[in-house]
């Protein structure tokens, strides 16, 4: 004890001392946020046709013949699409139940996907995967589909579709540099939280109004310099008070010392 | 009358022309470059006298005195780049279709203000550049001001005789928060639109008055044509004239008192030790400014503010996710996401809108009120009615630090509540979650941290007195002959001393009598005993400095020091003593 | 409290040096007690100077020199890089920058060469100041704040004289007259700004320009709606068709926003929210009840409607009550039907005011 208060006006105490603080920050952080699960990949190299992919990935929460079970929905008429776009993006298979499935590294191939989709879709009819006409985003009205993307959109995914809080840990994820194919099968098929936007409600060449829209922010350059991910007056006030402040105080205490 | 100047007139009015000093012909001719604007305009205002005193005024140097300038000066940013964009901005609310250089957004139907400053950022040349620096010093300023009160805070500079002044700020920093509401409603984007919008309730949440007030403001219906105009002329002329008019009292007082300054060696309270204006303070004051300039020019060059281009123009029915306020607004507006729905309520058929209306329109004026009332309550508790040049040393004044801190963490428990739904999406965690604890963390975090800081502030009183009796740890041990270690200390010398013992003696008020001669009680009893009572709660705990006498004890050996300090002098003071002597110590 | 009168309930310090009285100086330190030692420590007085670099050698001032001369000079070469840029370089283009990514190159370069400029003059001027003008430090003395007793007393004492010369005293009548003539007067600018500020609500909070009859159109195409076309889990933000006549487009719709929704008509609890609605179609005020943000955001799994201003939630399957958060009101429902055709229609106006809680809004 006695030779910890020795050293307690060391130098290095206050950077150890921060280091603590930022660890016990990070276990209070690691107790309370949601829990996520290693990732356990399912082994799908022997698998031919998406049945069997089906059985082997995806009948353990969804039923053996997709009529769904407690763990997972039924998927009688979600469509080519909605399989599309949950394995597409790595959502599905889930790696753990939680609040909300993750967008992660994609585990199947295309072909792969192609299949499942194709079962899923010969159980009962649902939306299709999208022409790449409808949903690449060529030739969309960039301005309509900013206005679409407002109405409709942007008060879950933000107005630069950065994403976006919800209740209890559920959140709209950002749209930056999605597929436009992925976009468009999220608005028909409304996975998890998501509402649906079917063709009779936002119609299809509006659907690649939206994706153009969306497209032009990705590619958009930022005009103003770093864009402090999109976030809006939040990381703006906490960008002017640990820099904007920090420099200010640099140059005050410089300016205060007296010259060596 | 006559105009012999050499005549011998007794009127007194041509004795007094006489008596006046010739202007021409300086006596030292050196002088003479000097001389001539200086002189001609002296003779015509007699400035000379002022200008010669302030020149040789002194400021004494410390970073933290800085604050204020930064905020000073960051105004001062704000005043020049905005009145570049009046030249430009349409204060309108009237619908154009957009047709400049954006494309997302041709062809859409906008406000005319909304055009004019998507017009700013992308076909004035450097207008975007001059935007980003308004947007980011307006943040500055108010961030600036906010720290530099606190530094007034914690370091007591608000006490006799500068209450007036801590007054000023205070309502400098308020209208500050107002003037920055208003400028950033005026691009009438979507989210400034739907600040408007909050604002609007806000103000139906007012009793009897709320609607009336939310229609004579907008002029009828939200959002109508009026309020851009309107909050446009309040922006630019109201509320910089007023703030202006307040920040050149705030500074002329600052000249009358003279700067405080941190206790030191040399530094008394009859003086102020420092570096005149003339040069250094020119030099470093007036470097500064450009200092501070050029930061927020750097960041405007390379930081986005505001891209109201991205956001879209105001529409009442679309939103965006994370619709906040700019910072300085975050405790309201974390206030209004924390407040319960069930503080509204109806009763003889009409509505009280508690849940809006204590975040919405009583926070501001009741946290500014108690601020700006805080010196006065100080000092009806601690009865102190001295000048004070010399700052507190925020550790040597627990109690008001650990308030200043308790004030703090609850102004940033509803400031973090505004960013809700950022801390969710960037952190993974529940909103519902955070907000729950944030409810409870406004009423339980503030006593712990007055606690915490306290005892902080204790701890380090108690290592001054420690290293002013027994010197600094120098880190070598030395054997005895007889086989005993001990750390050698080195005495500090009596400049670093100095500074561990300059404070006073606290003191708390005693009643000396209830009642009176007669034996009837005092009308004034019952105050005077919550008086004392709080000052009792003000000063309890204190630690005084060391005396010359305790230090000499401390040389001799500990026993002399045990017995002075078990005199029954003070609570006081733990002796920092080596563990083995250590001894609790009861209060008399 | 007066610090010197009444003898009774009085509070004083109980310092030893006089507490509440006069100024103490603090350098001053008073000789007694405690074995002949001082009571406090002595002010030492300023530490001894301790000079510069540039002060001892020559050759560090001159140095000095050149850094101060350095800056400024890059400062004006940084104004002359300005102008050349502000012309030279395109609007238009864009570059990859580390750190930003793809920015507008004339913002970040004028920017920055602004930066410099300025920059250059601050920290010339301050390093200038530190290095070599004069650091020894300038001593100036305060005084009290107070005048001297002599001056107050005769301004005191003017001021009573001004009076008595006024006759203030002996004249009420002017005295009183005078406190009217100053107070009121303001009031004549006061009213026309009240009065000319905006016309009396009378009921306009109160209603919306939904009727009976109306079509429910989306936003913002403004087309509208049939019932078969909303399938379940869909949601439409709607708009009254008769926006298209108004004369103030954005104050009725920041009224009559709705959100249309399609759940199971299980799901739905409320009796009045099935029979309000068509076939699980149901159509609520966009408007939150709390400050008035729209209330977009949708899940369709869980039926919560969630505010992006304050997170007031609201529950779709249970009338739209709230759920969590600082409203107090569930959303008013609007009744709908469907026409002849086939499309949706309101079947009557909002049955209560919609928005924000205002004072007399239950008289309404």
């Amino acid at each position: 004890m006695n030779a910890l208060a020795a050293r307690r006006r060391h130098p290095a105490a206050i950077a150890l001392l921060i280091l603590l603080g930022l660890v016990v920050t990070g276990v209070a952080y690691a107790t309370f946020a949601p829990k996520q699960a290693d990732a356990a990949t399912a082994s799908a190299s022997s698998v031919q046709d998406g049945k069997k992919l089906f059985l082997a990935n995806c009948a353990t929460c969804h039923g053996l013949q997709a009529q769904g079970t407690k763990a997972g929905p039924s998927l009688a008429g979600v469509g080519a699409a909605a399989v599309d776009f949950q394995m597409g993006t790595g959502r599905m298979p889930l790696a753990a139940p939680g609040v909300q499935a993750p967008q992660k590294r994609v585990q199947f191939s295309d072909d792969e996907i192609a299949s499942v989709a194709a079962y899923i879709a010969s159980l009962a009819p649902g939306p299709t995967v999208p022409d790449s006409d409808v949903s690449s985003g060529q030739g969309g009205n960039v301005a309509k589909g900013a206005e679409l993307f407002r109405v409709n959109c942007a008060m879950c995914h933000n107005f630069a579709g950065s994403g976006g809080a919800l209740t209890r840990g559920k959140y709209a994820p950002s749209l930056r540099d999605v597929e436009g194919k992925h976009i468009y099968e999220a608005m028909v098929t409304g996975p998890q939280s998501m509402p649906v936007f079917s063709d009779t409600n936002i119609a299809p060449e509006s659907k690649n109004d939206i994706v153009a829209y969306l497209h032009s922010v990705d590619k958009q350059e930022n005009v103003g310099g770093m864009a402090l991910g999109n976030l809006g007056p939040v990381s703006e006030g906490l960008f002017v008070w640990v820099f904007g402040l920090g420099i200010m105080v640099a140059f005050a205490v410089w300016l205060g010392k007296k010259a060596a | 009358m006559s105009n012999d100047r050499n005549g011998s007139s007794d009127d007194p009015i041509d004795r007094l022309r006489r008596e006046d000093p010739q202007p021409e012909a300086p006596a030292n001719p050196g002088m003479k470059a000097v001389g001539g604007v200086a002189g001609w305009l002296d003779d015509r205002t007699g400035a000379a006298k002022p200008v010669g005193y302030l020149m040789k005024k002194v400021f004494p140097d410390h970073w933290s005195f800085m604050l204020g300038e930064v905020a000073m000066y960051s105004m001062i940013i704000c005043l020049i780049s905005g009145t570049f964009l009046t030249f430009w901005f349409v204060p309108s609310a009237g619908q154009v279709v957009y047709d400049g250089s954006y494309l997302p957004l041709r062809g859409v139907t906008v406000s005319e203000a909304y055009r004019s400053t998507v017009d700013i950022s992308f076909d004035i040349r450097g207008g975007l550049l001059i935007r980003q620096i308004h947007h980011w010093a307006a943040l500055m300023f108010i961030v600036a001001l906010s720290v530099h009160m606190l530094r007034v805070f914690f370091t007591g500079a608000f006490r006799k005789p500068r209450e007036i002044n801590w007054v000023i700020g205070c309502i400098l920093s308020m209208l500050a928060l107002v003037e920055g509401f208003a400028g950033y409603s005026l691009p009438d984007d979507l989210l400034s639109g739907t600040g408007l919008r909050a604002a609007e309730g806000f103000m139906r949440s007012v009793p009897v008055l709320g609607s009336y007030m939310s229609y004579f403001l907008f002029d009828g219906a939200f959002p109508g044509e009026a309020i851009i105009p309107r909050l446009y002329s309040v922006h630019v002329l109201l509320l910089p004239a007023i703030l202006v008019g307040l920040f050149v009292a705030h500074i002329g007082l600052v000249f009358i008192h003279k700067h405080t300054q941190y206790p030191g060696p040399g530094k008394t309270n009859d003086n102020v030790v420092g570096f005149p204006v003339m040069p250094v303070y020119a030099a470093k004051a007036g470097g500064f400014f450009f200092i501070v300039f050029g930061v927020l020019a750097l960041i405007a060059a390379l930081v986005t503010i505001n891209p109201i281009w991205a956001y879209g123009p105001y529409d009442p029915s679309p939103v965006t996710a994370g619709s906040q306020p700019d910072w300085y607004m975050g405790f309201a507006d974390g206030a209004l996401r924390l407040l319960p729905g069930w503080l509204e309520f109806t009763a003889f058929g009409f509505t009280f809108s508690f849940n809006v209306m204590i975040g919405a329109i009583l926070l501001i004026p009741v946290m500014y009120g108690l601020m700006a009332a805080y010196p006065f309550l100080e000092r009806w508790v601690t009865g102190d009615d001295r000048e004070h040049h010399l700052l507190d040393r925020p550790r040597n004044n627990p109690t008001r630090t650990g308030l200043g801190m308790a004030a703090l963490t609850m102004y940033g428990v509803l400031m973090f509540a505004a960013g809700n739904d950022i801390m969710a999406i960037k952190l993974g965690l529940s909103i519902n979650d955070i907000t729950h604890i944030l409810r409870a963390a406004f009423f339980v975090a503030p006593p712990i941290a007055f606690w915490v800081t306290k005892r902080i502030c204790l701890s380090l009183q108690r290592r001054d007195r420690d290293l002013v009796l027994h010197g600094r740890e120098t880190g070598r041990i030395v054997r005895t002959a007889d086989g005993q270690f001990f750390e050698q200390h080195e005495p500090l010398d009596e400049y670093t001393r100095w500074l561990l013992v300059q404070h006073d003696k606290q003191e708390p008020l005693q009643l000396t009598a209830g009642v009176d001669e007669h034996g009837v009680a005092s009308p004034t009893a019952r105050k005077d005993k919550l008086r004392v009572a709080l000052s009792e709660f003000y000063f309890k705990d204190r630690i005084d400095p060391v005396t010359p006498a305790e230090l000499a004890a401390a040389h001799h050996d500990g026993h002399a020091l045990e017995a002075i300090e078990e005199a029954p002098h003070e609570e006081a003071s733990r002796p920092a003593l080596e563990s083995s002597h250590r001894k609790p110590r009861k209060r008399p | 409290m007066s610090e010197n009168g009444t003898p009774h309930g009085e509070v004083v310090g109980t310092g030893s040096n006089g507490y509440g009285a006069s100024a103490v100086r603090l350098d001053q330190g008073h000789i007694e007690g405690t074995g002949g030692l001082p009571e406090r420590f002595e002010n030492p007085g300023l530490p001894p100077h301790v000079a510069r670099m540039a002060d001892l050698d020559e050759k560090a001032a001159k140095r000095a020199e050149k850094q101060v001369a350095t800056l400024f000079g890059l400062s004006s070469l940084a104004t002359v890089g300005f102008i050349i840029a502000f012309f030279a370089i395109d609007k238009e283009s864009s570059t990859y920058i580390p750190g930003i990514g793809d920015a507008s190159l004339y913002n970040v370069v004028i920017g920055v060469l602004m930066a410099v400029a300025l920059l250059g003059v601050g920290v010339g001027a301050v390093h200038w100041a530190k290095t070599l003008m004069p650091d020894a430090e300038s001593v100036e003395y305060r005084h009290p704040q107070r005048a001297k007793d002599e001056d107050r007393q005769r301004v005191v004492s003017e001021l009573t004289a001004g009076g008595d010369k006024a006759q203030l005293g002996r004249r009420p009548l002017i005295k009183y007259s005078l406190l009217g003539a100053l107070a009121l007067p303001p009031i004549t600018l006061v009213v026309p700004l009240v009065a000319g500020l905006g016309p009396v609500p009378k009921d306009a909070l109160s209603k919306t320009i939904w009727k009976k009859g109306d079509r429910l159109v989306r936003d913002p195409e403004r087309t509208p709606i049939r019932a078969d076309q909303v399938t379940i889990g869909s949601v439409f933000h709607v708009l009254p068709e008769s926006i298209k006549d108004s004369e103030h487009v954005l104050e009725d719709k920041a009224k009559a926003a709705v959100l249309l929704m399609r759940l199971n008509p299980e799901d739905i609890k409320p009796k009045k929210e099935r029979d309000w609605g068509h076939e699980g179609i149901v159509a609520y005020s966009k408007i939150c009840t709390h400050v008035g943000c729209p209330v977009g955001l949708y899940e369709q799994q869980t039926h919560h409607l969630l505010c992006p201003c304050h997170q007031s939630t609201f529950d779709v399957t249970q009338d739209c009550k709230v759920i969590f958060g600082p409203a107090k009101r569930p959303l008013p429902q609007l009744k709908i039907t469907v026409d002849s055709e086939g499309y949706l229609v309101a079947d009557s106006a909002f049955r209560e005011a919609v928005g924000p809680s205002f004072w007399e809004r239950g008289s309404a």
